[in-house]
Formats: structure tokens, C-alpha cells, sequence
């Protein structure tokens, strides 16, 4: 007699996070897994929430230029940029040219300095055992230091502000920054060659996590996830704010939007960020104010409401601002990219192996201070 | 013979392999720290000793004083159990593990064999301690590393075994003794280039740690793990890191000769064993930090499609020039151009363009 029983297989569930190498933060994803395979995916958000939105409602507008910093941790200039224009277009400022290009020349190698982060962490979650890590912080911390002589912080900057800069920067600004920007050109490309035809890259990034331009478009995702999709937008030349209108710089697009194009599109992206920084410190004029003149000590603006979008890092870091005439913001909400992108992450994991759905989070570069505010 | 009680001879061959493998052990976890700092434009350890040579020790010395945890929900007796049976296989196959012509605790006849054989057993520790450990990321890690190495023996068996065609036999000193002239990574080249890469897998290294992936199951088996169990986990990766080396090096490297085959005294055949092992451990580490990790369905498609054929076809091409008595010069020339094909091969297979939408046969359940 034989007992024919049919072998019965269960889909397991596991959390991955909130405490985990691959999460990037306090992230937490619960995966229902049919052996490798994730069948479904839920994120769990929320860890990190500060209330940094209502918190700024409380301060007024120099304090809240601060949680700027704490929301975007890794591009802290980026959101610090897209904070004060909101205010200075709402007050109507005008900022001194020197102040714009030192805005910009910051902002830039801030991108850089995230981009790097994402290159280190992104080889960390595809299992380069820290090498390109090194690599890439190598050139991080290059640019800190840069920005601690500057700001006098490592990560906590606060150094723009409504209608300026909070003081000037030292005199061998420009010297320093070619330095600088000249070791980073060698780390991209040493990044360039340890990684980018890796044969094992190509096989573990390519057609992985994919979205094409229109669901791209669909699920609100912007910056460097939606141009590896092929679409050609970035706002720094969609909608030119500060001085991007007089820089030479391309719209790098990848073509299928998977993984790999992501990390494409952000080398070559650096790339282009190079190519900015070394324009600014050509254009930029040697002596002149950086705060724009005739400031009060306590800012009120206009009642009225304003939203400023800028391109960071990460995508479009929107900020909506309303004012009624007080020293303290009425209402201020982050647009956050990160948070969009996150949103997609169940549609682009499932039906992958568990393994791929450490690199398409890592793909997406979250910050979680960012997606949790 | 050392002594000549035939019983003493063994109890001190033994104590002395086992010692020199617990050195080799310790100082190779101090050059792998170093050489990954080098690569990494770090300095690696520093501060215990002159240029952090003690540093192993001093985590010995950590790891037994640490507290040896077990979760409330574990299998006690295969949790407990299964360090032991991961460590014991590493260490019985350096009992005919032969160092010089005569520096070994026995030399068997089927000596190649009886390693293979031994250390296939070290994934039931692995195995034991993934199920033990009650832990899914463990679980997970288990399963991984038993489809992994139960692969990658069959072209590591294939790979050495067209060395034992060669040579005739399987005794790792004969072995030796027939690459007096020429090594036989000159006659092999296919068959030290899958011995590399399934050593890799054996040992679950970069680019096959695929088991441990540490962004991914965090440790795999050893999640659960600590003090003085994790730390003979860790050890027997160490051992069998060097013993693979080893064998690698007696294999393919012509062992404790000179290239072009001098009789040397033992203390030199000591030298050259290790110079060669030493080149072997170093690409291994090389490779451990600069490669990405695999994914687990890759890896085996790896194994199968490409491994595989390419170790039957060197086999094909040992039988071919071995019946027909063609010279030695075609044993090297085939096997050469079969190596140059595989790795074309992967090199074209992985540029492929991608398909877009690889996936999407797998429905999603639940509700969202």
C-alpha cells in the first residue's frame, strides 16, 4: 500500500527591519516569501516621525531652516536651498549674485556627497565587501571637511539663510573647492571602474525592479528614479531657479528603468555636478555682499502662500509655505521624494527573489528622517 | 616516522598539524584584515601588538569570555550541537592532509577522495544550526547553503578528478611527486580555473556568500549564534579556507616542488608550500573584496549550465589524449581554449541585453 500525500508548501513571512543592515534607517518591511520569491511585500513606515512639519509652525523662519537640515540628512544643503527661496519668494528678496553661486557651488557638491552615499551603501547592500564603501566615503569626507570649515557642522549645516548666506566663506574658497572637486573627478572614476561592468553588477541589477516612464510618471516618482526611466526632466532645467540658467550641465536618462539605469544615471549625474561646480568657480565674483541688504532681524513676510520645488538628490524636495503676516510660518508641508518612491516599492519587489528586494530598496536611496518627517 | 611507537607517531603528527593549523588559522584572519585594509586604503588592525598582530587573539580571548546565548525557542541539542559538527569535518580532513613529502598525520591512498568526501559533511552542521536556531533569516541561510555546496562539489570533484586522471592516482603524495617537472595547472588550466570558482562557492566567499549575505539574511546560520559557538563556526570557515588552499596548491601548483622539478630538503618544501598556498589565499581575498555577491538562482544556473559541461568537457578532452597517447603539449593546449571559451562565454552571457520584464509569471497575493 502506498500513502500518496501531495507535499504542501507554506509562504513564510518575516520582517525585514526595523532593525536591519539593508533598511537604511528605521524602515521596516514585512516579506511574504514562497521560498526565495517575495509574493507580497508591506512596508511599515513611521519610526522616525518628529513632527518636524508642525515643529517648524513653532519656530520662526531662521529657526525652522534648521529642520531643513534634520529632514534631509544627506543632501542638507539641497533642502536648505529649497527652504530659504520659498521665503525669499514670498518676501520678494533678491539675493546677492556671490550668495547665489556659493548656494549653488554647496549645493552641488552636496549632490555629489549623497550620490557617493548611495554608491557606498548600494554596493554594501549588493555585497562588495566595503571596499567601494571606502572608496566612495573617501571622497565624502573630503567634501565634509569642506563644508565643517565652512558651516562649522558636519552634518547640521544651517549655513544659508532668507536672503543670503549666514557669513562669508574663507578665503581659500575657491582654491580649496578645485582641490576638492578635482580628488572627487578621480573617485568617480575609480567608483566607475571597480563597479560599472562588473559582470556580476550587470547580471544582479539588470531588468531588476523595473518601471517604465508611464508608471514612473503615475506613481509622482521625480530626480534620478525618473530619468532612468528615459524621461528627460529635472528642474533644474524644467523650471530654473537661483543660477542654473546660466550653467552648462545634461540631463543624463537611462532606458529601462531598472536598478542598474539608477545607478547610471546618479555616476553620471555626479559627473555633471562636477561639471557645475567647476562653471560656478569660473563665473563667480571675487568680492560683494552675501546677505541681501536691508534685511529686519525678525523676517514676516507677506500673508500669502507659496510652494517652492527644488531638484535634489533624491528627486523633486517640494516646500509649501503660508503666511499670515506673523514672524512664524502658518503652515509648512514637505513634498518629499523619497516617500513617493517608497510608495512603488511593493509594485517593483514582488515576484522578485528576496536578495533583489535588498537592491531595489537600496536602488530608490531612501532617507527615512525624509519619508517620516 | 617520527616516533617509533606507531601509536605515538600519530597522537604527535596530529597535536602538530592540529597546532600549525591553529596559528595558520589566526595569522590568516590578521592578513585577511590587513590585505582588506590595504585594498580599502585603511590600515586594518593597529593597536593590539606590532602592527595589530595579536589582534586575533585578543578576539579569541573576547569571544570565550562572551556570554553563549541560546533563544528560548531554539532546538536546544541541534543548536548546541551544531558548531561541533560544522568544526569536526575541517578539521579530519587535515589528517591526510600532506604538508611536505613527509609531514603529514596519514598519507591514504584515496587521500584526494577522503577530503572531498570529509569536507562535503560541514553542511550538516550548517544545516543543523540554520533549522536549531528557530530563526526564518537562519532558516533561510541554511537551505541557501546546502543548495549552494551540494552544487559546487560536482565540478570541484570534476575539476580534481581530471588531475587524477593525469596522474593516475589519488594519493595527494604521488600526486605531488608527479608534477616534479611541470605543475598541472600547465596541463589543466580548465581545471584549476573551476576548482578557483567552486572553491569560492565551497567556502562561501564574495562572490558566492550567498549563505551569510550579510545585507540580505544577516549572517544566515549564524544569526543566532555567539561567543564561543560562533567563534568555531568562524574557525572552521578559516580552516577550511586554508585547507582548500592547500590542496589547491598540491593539486594544481605542484605542491613542495620547484617549477622545473629539483629535489629540495623539507625545509624548503615547507617554504614552497606555503608560498603557494599563500598566492592562493591572497586571490581568494582579493576576490572576496571586490566582487558583488551572486544571487541564489544565478549561482546555480552558474553551476549547472556553465561549471558543469565545461568540467565534463575537460574530463572528455583528459580521456581523448589519454587513450589516443597524443602528446602532453594538447592536454594544456584543449584545456586552454575550453577555459578561454567558458570565460567568453560568461562575458557575452552577461551582456546580454535584459529582458524587461523578467518576473512577472509570479502573481501577487494578498490584498493591497
Amino acid at each position: 500500500m502506498t500513502i500518496e500525500r501531495e507535499l504542501e508548501t507554506i509562504d513564510v513571512s518575516f520582517n525585514v527591519g526595523p532593525q536591519h543592515p539593508a533598511t537604511h534607517g528605521v524602515f521596516r518591511m514585512v516579506l511574504t516569501v514562497d521560498g526565495e520569491v517575495v509574493v507580497e511585500l508591506e512596508p511599515v513606515i513611521g519610526y522616525l516621525h518628529r513632527g518636524a512639519e508642525k515643529l517648524s509652525e513653532n519656530c520662526d523662519y531662521r529657526q525652522a531652516i534648521g529642520f531643513q537640515d534634520r529632514t534631509e540628512y544627506l543632501s542638507q544643503f539641497n533642502a536648505e536651498l529649497c527652504y530659504v527661496i520659498a521665503v525669499e519668494k514670498l518676501m520678494g528678496l533678491e539675493v546677492p549674485e556671490r550668495a547665489e553661486y556659493i548656494r549653488v557651488i554647496l549645493t552641488e557638491l552636496n549632490r555629489i556627497a549623497s550620490h557617493l552615499m548611495f554608491m557606498g551603501a548600494f554596493s554594501a547592500d549588493l555585497g562588495v565587501f566595503g571596499t567601494l564603501f571606502m572608496y566612495a566615503f573617501r571622497e565624502r569626507e573630503r567634501m565634509q571637511d569642506l563644508f565643517e570649515e565652512i558651516s562649522g557642522d558636519r552634518m547640521m549645516y544651517s549655513y544659508f539663510r532668507v536672503g543670503g548666506l549666514a557669513w562669508d566663506v574663507p578665503e581659500d574658497f575657491v582654491e580649496r573647492t578645485r582641490w576638492v572637486v578635482q580628488q572627487v573627478r578621480q573617485g568617480i572614476a575609480d567608483i566607475d571602474g571597480l563597479l560599472t561592468k562588473n559582470e556580476v553588477l550587470l547580471a544582479r541589477t539588470r531588468g531588476i525592479g523595473v518601471m517604465n516612464a508611464e508608471q514612473s510618471i503615475d506613481w509622482g516618482f521625480s530626480g534620478p528614479m525618473l530619468r532612468a526611466a528615459g524621461v528627460r526632466h529635472d528642474l533644474r532645467r524644467a523650471e530654473p531657479y537661483s543660477i542654473y540658467d546660466r550653467l552648462e550641465f545634461d540631463i543624463p536618462v537611462g532606458e529601462n528603468g531598472d536598478v542598474y539605469d539608477r545607478y547610471i544615471v546618479r555616476l553620471e549625474e555626479m559627473r555633471q555636478s562636477v561639471r557645475i561646480v567647476e562653471q560656478c568657480l569660473d563665473q563667480m565674483p571675487k568680492d560683494g555682499p552675501i546677505v541681501a541688504p536691508g534685511l529686519k532681524r525678525v523676517l514676516r513676510p507677506p500673508a500669502g502662500e507659496v510652494y517652492m520645488r527644488t531638484e535634489n538628490p533624491r528627486g523633486e524636495y517640494g516646500i509649501y509655505l503660508v503666511s499670515k503676516g506673523t514672524d512664524k510660518p502658518y503652515r509648512l508641508k514637505i513634498r518629499s521624494p523619497s516617500f513617493c518612491h517608497l510608495a512603488a516599492l511593493r509594485n517593483m519587489v514582488v515576484g522578485h527573489y528576496v536578495a533583489d528586494a535588498v537592491i531595489i530598496l537600496g536602488s530608490v536611496d531612501i532617507v527615512l528622517c525624509e519619508v517620516d518627517r | 616516522m617520527i616516533a617509533d611507537n606507531p601509536w605515538i607517531d600519530a597522537v604527535v603528527r596530529t597535536l602538530l598539524v592540529v597546532m600549525l593549523v591553529i596559528v595558520v588559522a589566526l595569522i590568516l584572519i590578521w592578513v585577511e584584515r590587513k590585505v582588506a585594509g590595504r585594498i580599502q586604503m585603511r590600515l586594518g588592525p593597529m593597536v593590539v601588538g606590532p602592527y595589530g598582530l595579536l589582534q586575533s587573539v585578543a578576539d579569541a580571548i573576547k569571544l570565550l569570555t562572551k556570554e553563549d546565548l541560546r533563544p528560548a525557542s531554539a532546538d536546544r541539542w541541534v543548536f548546541e550541537l551544531a558548531p561541533f559538527v560544522a568544526f569536526v569535518p575541517s578539521l579530519l580532513t587535515l589528517m591526510s592532509l600532506p604538508f611536505t613529502a613527509h609531514l603529514f598525520v596519514r598519507n591514504l591512498e584515496l587521500g584526494l577522495f577522503y577530503i572531498v568526501a570529509v569536507s562535503g559533511l560541514s553542511i550538516v552542521g550548517l544545516l543543523m544550526a540554520g533549522w536549531g536556531s528557530a530563526n526564518k533569516y537562519a532558516l533561510l541561510g541554511a537551505v541557501r547553503a546546502a543548495a549552494q555546496l551540494i552544487s559546487y562539489e560536482i565540478p570541484l570533484v570534476m575539476a580534481i578528478l581530471a588531475v587524477a586522471m593525469v596522474s593516475g592516482t589519488l594519493n595527494l603524495v604521488e600526486i605531488v611527486e608527479g608534477q616534479g617537472r611541470v605543475p598541472y595547472i600547465v596541463w589543466q588550466p580548465l581545471g584549476f580555473v573551476i576548482f578557483i570558482i567552486a572553491t569560492l562557492a565551497e567556502l562561501y566567499r564574495n562572490p558566492f556568500d550567498i549563505p551569510t549575505a550579510e545585507s540580505e539574511i544577516v549572517g544566515g546560520p549564524f544569526i543566532e549564534y555567539s561567543g564561543i559557538r560562533w567563534s568555531m563556526f568562524f574557525f572552521a570557515e578559516y580552516v577550511n579556507v586554508f585547507m582548500l588552499s592547500v590542496l589547491g596548491s598540491l593539486v594544481f601548483l605542484g605542491g613542495w616542488n620547484w617549477p622545473l622539478g629539483n629535489e629540495v630538503g623539507w625545509p624548503l618544501q615547507l617554504v614552497l608550500i606555503f608560498a603557494k598556498t599563500s598566492a592562493m589565499l591572497l586571490v581568494f581575498m582579493w576576490l572576496r573584496v571586490s566582487l558583488p555577491r551572486l544571487r541564489i538562482d544565478q549561482l546555480m544556473s552558474f553551476c549547472w549550465q556553465v561549471l558543469l559541461p565545461f568540467s565534463f568537457l575537460g574530463i572528455i578532452i583528459n580521456g581523448l589524449v589519454l587513450v589516443y597517447e597524443w602528446p602532453d603539449v594538447l592536454l594544456g593546449l584543449f584545456s586552454g581554449v575550453a577555459a578561454l571559451i567558458a570565460g567568453w562565454a560568461v562575458y557575452r552571457g552577461s551582456r546580454r541585453a535584459a529582458p524587461a520584464q523578467p518576473w512577472s509569471s509570479v502573481p501577487a497575493r494578498g490584498t493591497n
